[in-house]
């Protein structure tokens, strides 16, 4: 068996993943900002499959197939469509849609450059000088081993919360 | 279809994209042929194309000729890239859902512990070409046709995957080599000289995927998306030319890949009982016996697709969500306590 990104790539040519990782972080930050900039809501959402595209890829460099995978199928195959989908069912205009959000563009701003910088310092304070071994794709078994041992009481957790979240929205959208 | 592992990374990249085109393209055409073309000729005691080449064997290339000289047409209030660009992202996602596909031992384009869950993945991607189809297209049908699209494959890809499970549940692997091995070394109570093609015992699964699959490809009964008594030709309403062709080509395309993956599934895929799968001569027979199993199935689709009458809106969304989610369901359960229990 062998990875999605052959092995060679990841362990004699650096260069190539490491310029690829590059020209995709670029991408994503560019796509980034058009989501945020843009005047039009379905363009918004379809930006936003490029930022997700991109974290898929920069996945799979890690090494880490399944989550790779798991972040096309939830975010790019359900949750992208289910954005374009209550978009188009409601407010489908062609071009621009003004006054999209212009009230509150300065407080948005402060709210995103807050966020990097508690993320920033957060990955580069506990990942600094950590190098992540990729000499392969990461097996499923560890994964779900992983999941369902060491992680077992924050996955019931997570899985409690979607059912709530899903009883909530039923109850919300049958008050007819 | 890949050539020695020792070869440079972009060598093989290449060799797969050549494989993945071949692989998209020979099929599509050769299914449009044996049975839009043919097929359903002989249902309507006719004979289809005879001129161009013998039985009409070329009237492919004559059609793709006719599309090639067409006018490419935007509408005018239409969103020129995302119009554009539509027909790519649907052709996109058939060719990256080809490529988990194995033909043989060493016949095989991706080679992925998780095979088939990269398969389901990528092929949800296309249902955001069709709704940027139906939203470029700045029509009321070609919208309507959009949502309907997303809704049923919305609703159809749940039954598709939770079918899916039950075989990777009894196969102990999501690689498609993996699955087709079990099936090479399964035994029916004992008797191994055919293996044990996961169609005896996954039965209901297949009925639930064959289904799924109709939906997934909106073909008739399923095709309440293109509806041409009520929406034209839905999502695909204002494309002309060579995008129409591209929305065609992946519907066929698509129509072989998704068989392809049943055949591997639930028919064995491309081990032939008797020889040992790990036989150099595989490489070369694996790949005619897959195409042989697809060319079967699709054949069921298109019989299903010009038999039935179509569904209503209503009664195609009930199937899904009341009849075909439970059973899928309850098949995964027995699977399970079948597996834990044996």
């Amino acid at each position: 068996m062998t990875g999605l990104v052959l092995a060679e790539f990841t362990t004699t040519e650096k260069w190539v993943v490491n310029s690829f990782w590059g020209v995709i972080a670029v991408a994503m930050v560019y796509a980034a900002l058009r989501v945020v900039t843009t005047k039009n809501v379905v363009h918004a959402a379809l930006w936003l499959v490029v930022v997700l595209a991109g974290v898929a890829v920069q996945f799979l460099f890690l090494g880490a197939e399944f989550v790779a995978v798991t972040q096309i199928l939830v975010y790019i195959g359900a949750v992208i469509v289910l954005f374009l989908f209550g978009v188009m069912l409601t407010r489908a205009s062609m071009g621009d849609d003004e006054g999209v959000g212009d009230e509150k563009r300065a407080m948005a701003a402060v709210v995103g450059i807050l966020l990097l910088a508690v993320m920033a310092f957060a990955l580069v304070d506990s990942f600094d000088d950590i190098e992540i071994i990729t000499d392969g794709p990461q097996s499923v078994t560890t994964v779900s081993d992983s999941i369902f041992s060491q992680y077992i009481v924050p996955f019931e957790a997570v899985s409690v919360l979607l059912l709530a979240a899903l009883i909530g929205a039923i109850v919300v959208a049958r008050q007819d | 279809m890949i050539a020695a592992i020792t070869d440079p990374w972009w060598f093989q990249t290449t060799l797969r994209v050549v494989g993945g085109l071949a692989a998209v393209l020979l099929v599509a055409g050769t299914l449009v042929y044996l049975h839009l073309f043919k097929m359903v000729s002989f249902m309507q005691s006719r004979l289809g194309p005879m001129e161009a080449g013998p039985f009409g064997s070329l009237q492919l290339l004559a059609e793709v000729g006719k599309f090639i000289q067409k006018e490419d047409i935007f509408p005018r209030k239409a969103d020129r890239f995302v119009f554009a660009a539509a027909p790519f992202v649907v052709l996109m996602s058939t060719f990256l859902l080809v490529v988990v596909v194995p033909g043989g031992p060493d016949a095989w384009f991706v080679d992925s512990e998780i095979g088939i869950y990269l398969g389901m993945a990528v092929s949800s991607v296309s249902v955001i070409g069709i709704l940027m189809a139906g939203w470029g297209s700045a029509s009321k049908y070609s919208l309507l046709g959009g949502l309907r699209a997303t809704g049923q494959l919305i609703a159809y890809e749940l039954p598709l995957i939770l079918a899916v499970l039950g075989v990777v549940i009894q196969a102990e692997t999501m690689n498609m080599q993996g699955i087709v091995l079990a099936q090479a070394e399964g035994e029916i109570f004992g008797w191994g000289a055919i293996g044990n093609p996961y169609i005896l015992t996954q039965g209901v699964a297949f009925l639930i995927f064959l289904i799924a699959m109709q939906a997934e490809l909106t073909q008739t009964p399923f095709d309440m998306p293109i509806a041409e008594s009520e929406l034209v030709t839905g999502y695909m309403t204002e494309y002309s030319g060579m995008r129409f062709l591209l929305f065609f080509i992946g519907e066929f395309a698509t129509a072989g890949v998704f068989s392809a993956i049943a055949a591997v599934l639930f028919l064995g895929g491309w081990y032939i009982p008797g020889i040992d799968p790990a036989n150099n001569i595989m490489n070369v027979l694996g790949p005619i016996v897959l195409i042989t199993k697809v060319v079967v199935l699709t054949f069921i689709v298109f019989w299903v697709r010009f038999t039935f009458p179509r569904f209503r809106e209503d009664q195609l969304q009930k199937l899904a969500w009341k009849v075909l989610i439970p059973i899928a369901l309850a098949n995964i359960v027995v699977t399970g306590v079948l597996k834990v229990a044996f």
